[in-house]
């Protein structure tokens, strides 16, 4: 009875530490949010000292920065004024959106397509080239950039979306998870549907990619947010800041328009905020399933 | 049943390959062939062979030295760092606490948190008069400039760590969970106390886990440009002027044979760790099955 008190007392006491921790590491993201609905001068009066020559030096700029978890007065000035005033914001909003969502749309119907074939292609070759992929996943931006920087000058597509498009929708990343979550579907399954008089094309469509469903989801969730983040390609391959997405101007807002630049970073957080509260356990599992390299 | 002999023989499954590893061929793999091709030649107007001439040069370079010596400094502290308190979130959540699937997605939600919109935040944070020094000012102590001194490596392994426990944990619990319990069992009855269980059972069944994790976090390191790049601009202060600015800046001049250079010797060292990954896989695999 006693060990069994001890116990719980521990673990009381475990769980506020972790809770605390856990509150750590939101805290970054709760200060922007609450931030965002504080008044443009109200942020400049708490953070001009930061951001100061920037801020075209406004009187009551304290010396030292005064961090709040809450504004004084919630205010909706900082989203009327991104909303209403500064197109500028909701371009590249849309730049990002028109950059993210073809490549995640068509880099999963390419590699659904992909990882049908290298889970049933046997031999040697199509091994090799899988193992290609596999080296070219792990690869940092800074050397695939180069090729694709050299193959995308001579096609002359700098400077356009499909510079960012192409090399992201042929991107091995889906191909290679997809591969390992269908590997471990039974081929017997598939070779009963062969008998029973099943075309490749209608195993493929009918039993295949319906049980791949799930893992799909979780591809197309991570995908997003590593291009949702993207600040290689479009550094590299634009020099048209116009061309911009956000994930790249905010850092331009951060040392420029300070008083909006919290509902901004807001705005940019809602959907992976929203895909996460939506699909936390398709991207659990998705993370899951990377846990080895081989497949 | 009939064992397939002619080893490239066509199957109709390899068509679905078809589009993406044209696609892989056109944009990465061709291209690079080029880059080992720009790395051998001593301009792109001339074109004449000079051997490795490049490599000798790059390898000399002062700003590519210091890029290299940032890079393995940062890894080398971050990896391990990312790895083992991975480890310890993850025994902590499964030491039968509560709110533990709340926690979890606490732990996760960095992960989901575009780095962009965070950075505001860590610059109010951790500028000269910021939030963080006015602290350190308090406690008497003096005020650091973080983002503007090699201090600023502290401030960027925070960030990296934010940004990437919750993944490794992840990782780490599903490993955990699969370790039999029957096992844990047996060795209870064998005597074992719970170190012995700890260090023979738990961490033997999670080295595959630890050893991926390891590399995982390893290939994650070298992605820090971004983080970097957000809180300091391109050319940020001596400490910090990892690698990938290297290759950026070098981008922006356009020179091609210093950047298919540096590329190739990049690649050569991502290779090696990638190949070191698969044989120590290889050998825990094998220790386990053999059980």
């Amino acid at each position: 009875m006693i060990k069994e008190k001890k116990r719980h007392i521990i673990n009381v006491i475990l769980t506020i530490l972790a809770v605390f921790t856990a509150v750590m590491f939101l805290v970054p993201i709760v200060l922007t949010v609450t931030n965002s609905f504080m008044s443009e001068s109200e942020i400049v009066s708490n953070y001009g000292s930061i951001f100061k020559g920037l801020s075209d030096g406004k009187k009551y700029v304290s010396d030292t920065a005064n961090l709040k978890f809450l504004p004084d007065m919630v205010s909706f000035s900082q989203y009327a004024t991104v909303l209403f005033k500064s197109p500028d914001y909701l371009i590249k909003f849309w730049n990002s959106i028109i950059l993210v969502v073809p490549i995640v749309f068509f880099q999963l119907i390419v590699a659904v397509f992909a990882a049908y074939g290298f889970t049933r292609t046997k031999g040697k070759l199509s091994a090799i080239i899988f193992f290609a992929y596999i080296i070219l996943m792990m690869m940092p931006y800074q050397v695939t950039l180069v090729p694709n920087y050299m193959v995308l000058r001579l096609m002359n597509l700098l400077d356009t979306n499909w510079s960012i498009w192409l090399p992201g929708i042929f991107s091995p990343f889906s191909v290679y998870l997809l591969t390992k979550f269908m590997k471990r579907i039974p081929s017997s399954l598939f070779e009963a549907a062969m008998i029973d008089g099943a075309s490749e094309l209608q195993v493929f469509l009918k039993i295949c990619t319906p049980m791949s469903k799930g893992i799909i989801t979780s591809c197309a969730i991570l995908v997003f947010i590593d291009y949702w983040n993207m600040v290689e390609q479009p550094l590299l391959f634009f020099t048209d800041e116009f061309k911009y997405p956000l994930s790249i101007y905010l850092v331009k807002i951060n040392s420029g328009d300070v008083g909006i630049a919290f509902a901004v970073a807001t705005i940019y957080m809602i959907p992976s905020l929203l895909i996460y509260l939506f699909g936390e356990e398709q991207l659990i599992e998705g993370v899951t399933l990377q846990g080895s390299v081989k497949g | 049943m009939k064992k397939n002999k002619s080893k490239f023989k066509f199957q109709i499954t390899s068509l679905y390959m078809a589009p993406s590893a044209l696609g892989m061929l056109l944009f990465y793999v061709a291209p690079f062939v080029v880059v080992i091709y720009f790395s051998l030649i001593n301009n792109p107007i001339k074109k004449d062979f000079v051997g490795l001439e490049n490599y000798i040069k790059l390898a000399r370079n002062d700003a590519f030295i210091q890029a290299i010596k940032n890079t393995t400094l940062f890894s080398m502290t971050a990896v391990p760092l990312a790895v083992v308190l991975s480890l310890v979130l993850a025994f902590w959540l499964n030491s039968g606490i509560y709110f533990k699937s709340h926690l979890r997605s606490a732990f996760l939600t960095p992960l989901m948190v575009p780095i962009a919109s965070i950075v505001l935040i860590w610059q109010v944070l951790f500028d000269y008069s910021g939030v963080v020094n006015e602290l350190i000012e308090k406690c008497g102590a003096g005020k650091v400039d973080w983002l503007k001194t090699s201090a600023g490596m502290l401030v960027i392994l925070l960030l990296f760590l934010w940004k990437n426990l919750g993944y490794n944990m992840i990782l780490f619990l599903s490993a955990m969970s699969a370790i039999p319990e029957d096992i844990i069992e047996v060795a209870k009855l064998d005597g074992a106390g719970k170190w012995r269980i700890f260090f023979s059972v738990k961490i033997r069944y999670l080295m595959p886990t630890i050893v991926f994790t390891i590399f995982l976090s390893t290939i994650n390191s070298f992605k820090i440009f971004r983080e970097i790049y957000m809180l300091t601009g391109g050319y940020p202060v001596e400490g910090l002027y990892m690698l990938q600015h290297y290759m950026n800046n070098t981008f922006q001049s356009v020179d091609y044979q210093k950047l298919s250079t540096a590329a190739i010797y990049m690649s050569i060292v991502m290779i090696i760790i990638i190949g070191l990954l698969f044989a120590v896989e290889n050998y825990f695999g094998k220790d386990l099955e053999d059980e």
